[in-house]
């Protein structure tokens, strides 16, 4: 059993799993970070930018976590834990040879689409007159300014996907349930559990009869939106695979709302605009939901908010519809009431939503107000023209939520800026503490983290809590690392039939403990094995040549059992007498007693863990045999 | 042997009062807890005393599954848990849980309000009955408790309607519920895995209809309702408030739209307007077209119906609208048929199936007088059209079903007698399984003959498996041997002599030796070696060893040369084997030497060999 590392990521993770003869790949996460390495692209065209001596905006291009470590086509099935984690898939499944299905929620899938669709709508939105490839070349990107020289793995860098690949990636998903079992080729099973981050997020137990595997991703133990986290489940594992803790170890989430609604408010009284870039799902969901309850009391209701995403509407429309996997908000539809409060919000015009900044928005658009747009790298999407319209008035305020982009990098093409800046990263998702304790709690045998787990944070390397310490030590993995999961197989689950079963005939070895013989036909089919009756041989065919006879012997003959035990001499010798075997020698050795039988010229050697008959005569030799066996156990 | 009883407390050859005891495993199981349409009485409910005569039920039921939130599936719910007293756990999908308690409590009003019965549940008892709901999701496993386990799969009959499978160990059962096999406007087709349960227990309401094609019901139904329309008349659709009402609903509103009509649509008050808010927010139990259009436009506003006021009734003019109950068994679809029931320009369309005793059955088998509480006698002129939109599954499905899960045995409930009779003959002839239709009361049970799952030691296991070339193949089974150890609970199969090592036992070796002579004039050394090429060439397969201290080793056969002590050309043959040595192959070795023998050296005596072998001849 082994699992390839394919992402250094820690929250964006993509490892392979092989286990049983499959291959299973957890995750594929799609690492944006390399986009800071790029201008902004920008809605309208903006002078500042194309004039930056030197450089022409490119356009976004993506740093994919993999490298041929394994074939792409080998992989059986992928899971997928939460939508964030899913946006390398049209990277593995197009072009790759993938023939495979991926498993995810039904939130997971609609969402992750949504997601896809805003990416590529960000991209191709802005078409740009050039491109320039040759950079990649390793001679060229020496010669490069900054960060970019530096930068690893250029040449792995690739281009946005299309529409078209999103659509055929997609449809190679096929959709779970919580706690459904989905059965691998008849090897494993595996099974999705709500982890409490996102909707549809969550953990996988991968299980043989034998063997458990947990994969942790994305889990948060916080009462957001999202259904609860499953933790029982996860009890018993021989391996826990642990990734997607929180990246904001130090920032209390409930604390970080607090300050961004603060902050908000501070702003729009001052008479500034407020840019709020985000994700178009997740913890958005959770702001609105604040700001709905904060609105009446800090005496903002005419503050017009919007929310602008090509995705925007569906986002919002589709968070209504998975009340099921909601947390506290299912009985709100018994009522029937849309689960999430932002129905309110859009219904009495407080909180609006567009495709884009063009069209609607434009002619609508009222100050001051508060903006959520993506995308939070502030490299592509509506966002960038907010930055260009707002980054000089220090009336405004930018508010940053999302802790996946360092905000200075995200900020710095904008720079000089005069805008406020907020800092309120919100990240739900496990911290060390909760971590420790959910381990203490399901006990796993082995766990498996990205190594940055098992240090402290570089800019905080005197904070011990800022890792895990574990009893064994975790084993840590890296990028490109491939690790022996340290566990054998000693046992597989094989179904006798029930009449076989109760063919067998069980004796008592020890008490409590009985043993049987099995012989019987062995079928494996689908990776399932069952044990059934051996068929009566047919009667054999005269046979004109004898010889044939003893060519062919019969299959199901059943091999002699192992003995256990010793022969009494006493007992035996009364045996013998009784059979009209009389006439014996006993003559003592150091093991135990040769008896000679005389009238019969055989001898046999009796010891403590053997018996050896020297016998010229058939029959006779079977008489023995049988009064031998008579004081041994068969097994 | 292990046994699954199956009785119906109700829909056991009838329609109505679903209630079925399933006992597997030791599991106790109630599906389904409904009442009767037909009666006012007792038998409205069914007879839990069959469970105990006196006293909760709590003790004497593992679970409950409601399948869907019909009457006739979930009405004697709250009877059942707070009256009859039950308090374990009742599971049921999240939009029945949503939807139950609205028709559970419109249901209790009609029967004490309006019609002032006592000792019946109180809507209290409904809120308390409701709390020990645990909600189920699609395809979730539920462990129930850590030997029962149930999965829901989607059933399509109404909304939130779900089949159940029920396992225990490696026996199972599926449970219907009302289910639909064919897609229709507004929800999608029922599907079930190859799960191969032991019993699938199927409603069978059409069970000897084969309906036409949907799109020609339809038809129908649009040329019936615009026919009358267009003559002035007022149409009538009695309907449950959930389910079909949405589905003829979307019909209209598109045939409005299309044809441009301007005759009022009306929907009786309060409960349907919800019911089309739970059908938005619960999308994701809908049909595929639906779901994906369902952000640019939802499929449950529409623009044409509206909500009606008991007042329109005697508005003038054409009119269609849609009123509760569907078996016009009480309600508003009563009072509005008393209304229009004289005038033979009106039209009722009865779009579901309508149990005994209801007026809406009295009528679909062509009453024209209809005998009304206080002897008032009611003369029906209007036109009664019968459309069978009622989303069971027909004969066709429910064979579609059996393929797709492939059942040991069937069982049929929740139909007629007559009409299961035909079915359950054509089950048994197409599928050739058991087929049970019990009565209500009556016990049907079937043994199970569960394969009994073991551990295989992986060792033993790979070892057998690599007997069988590189590559398994299923079509040739290979023969294993090995001991089962049983042990508290657990059964491991491993080896004969991992077993020894694992219960701590020591071997004891049997061998056995014999002496054979040979006439053979060669010295010793080459007398074996003779034996050993010889073997070889003969015993192509086999394992044959020459070691360097004078023995040659078949197998675990051990065979030495030594001249006789009067006759160096005798040589004595020392035979030694271990009783494990299969009895075949050491007949196989004294043969061939012999054979062997008696090939090369022509000059020998047969005679000899024959008396060699202690007395008995080999050939």
């Amino acid at each position: 059993m082994k699992l390839y590392c394919l992402s250094g990521h820690p929250t964006l993770p993509c490892n392979v799993l092989k286990f049983k003869s499959t291959t299973i790949m957890l995750d594929c996460g799609l690492d944006t970070t390399s986009v800071l390495n790029f201008l902004p692209l920008p809605l309208v065209h903006s002078p500042r930018l194309s004039k930056l001596p030197g450089w022409v905006s490119k356009d976004g291009t993506i740093n994919l976590e993999k490298r041929e470590l394994l074939d792409l086509s080998t992989i059986d099935v992928i899971l997928i834990s939460n939508y964030h984690c899913m946006m390398a898939l049209p990277y593995i499944t197009e072009h790759t040879g993938f023939t495979g299905t991926v498993y995810a929620t039904e939130p997971t899938l609609q969402i992750g689409r949504l997601l896809m669709e805003e990416l590529v709508n960000f991209m191709e939105r802005v078409p740009k007159a050039q491109s320039a490839t040759s950079w990649k070349n390793k001679e060229i990107r020496r010669m490069l300014p900054g960060p970019l020289k530096d930068a690893v793995d250029v040449w792995m860098w690739k281009r946005c996907y299309s529409m078209q690949e999103v659509n055929s990636a997609l449809s190679k998903v096929q959709l779970v349930g919580y706690s459904q079992k989905v059965e691998l080729f008849g090897a494993v099973q595996v099974s999705p559990l709500s982890s409490g981050y996102s909707l549809g997020s969550s953990n996988w137990i991968i299980q043989s009869h034998h063997e458990k595997v947990s994969y942790v991703s994305g889990s948060s133990l916080l009462t957001t939106h999202p259904q609860p986290m499953d933790q029982s489940s996860l009890k018993n594992s021989d391996v826990l695979i642990l990734t997607g803790l929180t990246q904001m170890p130090t920032a209390n989430p409930d604390g970080m709302l607090g300050e961004f609604c603060s902050n908000l408010a501070m702003t729009i009284r001052a008479g500034g605009n407020v840019l709020v870039p985000c994700y178009s799902s997740g913890v958005i969901y959770d702001l609105l939901e604040c700001l709905y309850q904060f609105i009446e009391s800090a005496n903002l209701g005419t503050t017009p908010f919007y929310f602008i995403s090509p995705i925007a509407n569906s986002s919002l429309e589709f968070s209504q519809i998975f009340a099921e996997l909601c947390h506290n908000k299912q009985t709100k539809v018994y009522l029937p009431e849309p689960p999430f409060p932002h129905a309110e919000l859009i219904q009495t015009n407080k909180l609006k939503h567009y495709p884009s900044i063009h069209g609607d928005f434009s002619s609508e658009f009222r100050q001051p107000c508060v903006v959520f747009t993506g995308h939070p790298s502030l490299r592509f999407g509506d966002v960038v023209h907010f930055m260009e319209l707002w980054g000089k008035s220090s009336l405004n305020t930018i508010i940053f939520t999302e802790p996946d982009f360092s905000y200075l990098d995200a900020l710095a093409p904008y720079q000089p800026l005069a805008m406020k800046c907020v800092y309120c990263p919100i990240d739900t998702r496990l911290n060390f503490h909760q971590v420790s304790k959910l381990l203490k709690e399901v006990q796993p045998l082995h766990v498996v983290c990205p190594e940055q787990y098992t240090q402290p944070p570089l800019t905080q390397s005197h904070r011990s809590d800022l890792m895990l310490e574990l009893q064994p030590p975790p084993m840590p993995y890296r990028r490109c690392s491939v690790l022996n999961l340290p566990f054998r197989r000693r046992y597989e689950r094989i179904y006798i039939l029930p009449e076989l079963a109760n063919s067998l005939v069980p004796s008592e070895i020890k008490p409590g403990v009985s043993v049987a013989t099995v012989s019987a036909l062995l079928h494996s089919k689908d990776n399932k094995h069952t044990l059934q009756s051996v068929p009566k041989p047919p009667p054999m065919p005269p046979s004109k040549k004898r010889k044939r006879v003893i060519e062919e012997p019969p299959v199901a003959l059943a091999p002699k059992p192992m003995l256990s035990g010793a022969v009494a001499l006493e007992a035996f010798l009364a045996t013998l007498q009784k059979h009209g075997i009389t006439e014996v020698k006993v003559e003592e050795t150091a093991d135990g007693h040769i008896l000679h039988l005389q009238a019969e010229d055989t001898l046999i050697q009796l010891e403590e863990d053997g018996t050896h008959i020297v016998c010229d005569s058939e029959p006779l030799r079977t008489t023995l045999r049988d009064l031998v066996l008579r004081f041994l156990q068969k097994l | 042997m292990p046994e699954i009883k199956v009785t119906p407390l109700g829909a056991g050859q009838d329609v109505g009062r679903s209630c079925i005891l399933v006992s597997i495993g030791g599991k106790n199981i109630m599906l389904d807890c409904g009442m009767h349409m037909g009666y006012n009485d007792d038998r409205r409910f069914p007879d839990f005393s069959y469970i105990t005569q006196n006293g909760r039920l709590t003790d004497f039921l593992d679970c409950v599954i409601i399948s869907h939130f019909h009457l006739d599936h979930c009405g004697a719910l709250p009877y059942m848990s707070e009256m009859v007293g039950y308090d374990g756990p009742i599971y049921m999908t999240h939009p029945t849980k949503a939807i139950c308690p609205i028709l559970l409590e419109d249901f209790r009003k009609i029967t004490v309000d309006k019609k002032g019965e006592t000792n019946f549940f109180t809507s209290q008892m409904i809120k308390d009955c409701m709390k020990k709901v645990i909600p189920l999701n699609l395809h979730q496993t539920v462990q129930v408790d850590d030997e029962l386990e149930i999965k829901a799969y989607y059933a399509g009959h109404v909304l939130g309607a779900a089949m159940v499978h029920i396992k225990v160990g490696s026996e199972s059962v599926v449970y219907t519920g009302d289910y639909n096999m064919t897609p229709d406007r507004h929800l999608g087709a029922a599907w079930i895995d190859k799960c191969r349960p032991d019993i699938l227990i199927s409603e069978s309401t059409y069970a000897t209809t084969i309906r036409d094609s949907k799109r020609c019901r339809e038809r129908d139904f649009l040329k019936k309702v615009h026919e009358s329309i267009e003559r002035g008349g007022k149409v009538l659709i009695p309907v449950f408030a959930l389910g079909r009402a949405q589905e003829l609903c979307i019909l209209l509103e598109t045939f409005w739209e299309r044809m441009n009509l301007k005759a009022p649509i009306y929907f009786s008050t309060g409960l349907t307007e919800k019911a089309n808010h739970y059908y938005k927010l619960f999308i994701t139990w809908t049909n595929q077209k639906i779901r994906k259009t369902f952000v640019q436009r939802n499929m449950f506003e529409f623009k044409h119906i509206k909500a009606f006021d008991r007042s329109y009734a005697d508005n003038p003019g054409p009119m269609v609208v849609f009123a509760t109950p569907g078996m016009l068994h009480a309600g508003q679809s009563l009072q509005i048929f008393k209304k229009w029931a004289g005038n033979e320009k009106n039209m009722v369309i009865m779009p579901g199936y309508c149990v005994q005793g209801t007026i809406g059955h009295k009528i679909l088998n062509g009453q024209r007088k209809l005998e009304m509480e206080g002897r008032a006698t009611l003369d029906v002129k209007l036109q009664v059209e019968y459309m069978s939109f009622s989303a069971h599954a027909d004969a066709k499905g429910i064979m579609q079903l059996i393929r797709m899960a492939e059942p040991r045995n069937m069982l049929l409930v929740h139909g007629e007698a007559v009409k299961m009779e035909f079915l359950k003959g054509k089950i048994e002839q197409e599928f050739s399984i058991d087929c049970y239709m019990p009565a209500n009361g009556e016990t049907t049970t079937v043994t199970t003959n569960p394969s009994v799952p073991v551990d295989i030691s992986l060792n033993l296991l790979k070892r057998e498996m690599a007997l069988g070339g590189p590559l398994p193949d299923p079509k040739k089974p290979r023969t294993m041997h090995g001991t089962l150890i049983m042990k508290e609970n657990s059964l491991k199969l491993v080896s004969s002599e991992q077993a020894l090592k694992e219960l701590g036992l020591n071997e004891h070796q049997l061998r056995f030796t014999c002496h054979v002579q040979l006439q053979d004039p060669h010295s010793d050394a080459d007398t074996l070696h003779r034996i050993y090429t010889h073997l070889k060439s003969v015993l192509k397969g086999y394992t044959i060893q020459h070691l360097p201290d004078g023995t040659v080793i078949v197998e675990s056969i051990v065979i030495k040369v030594s001249s006789s002590a009067e006759d160096s050309n005798t040589k004595v043959l020392l035979l030694s084997w271990s009783y494990q040595v299969k009895t075949w192959t050491l007949f196989l070795e004294r043969f061939v030497i012999i054979y062997s023998f008696k090939c090369s050296e022509q000059q020998q005596d047969r005679e000899l060999i024959d008396i060699q072998w202690g007395g008995k001849k080999i050939h």
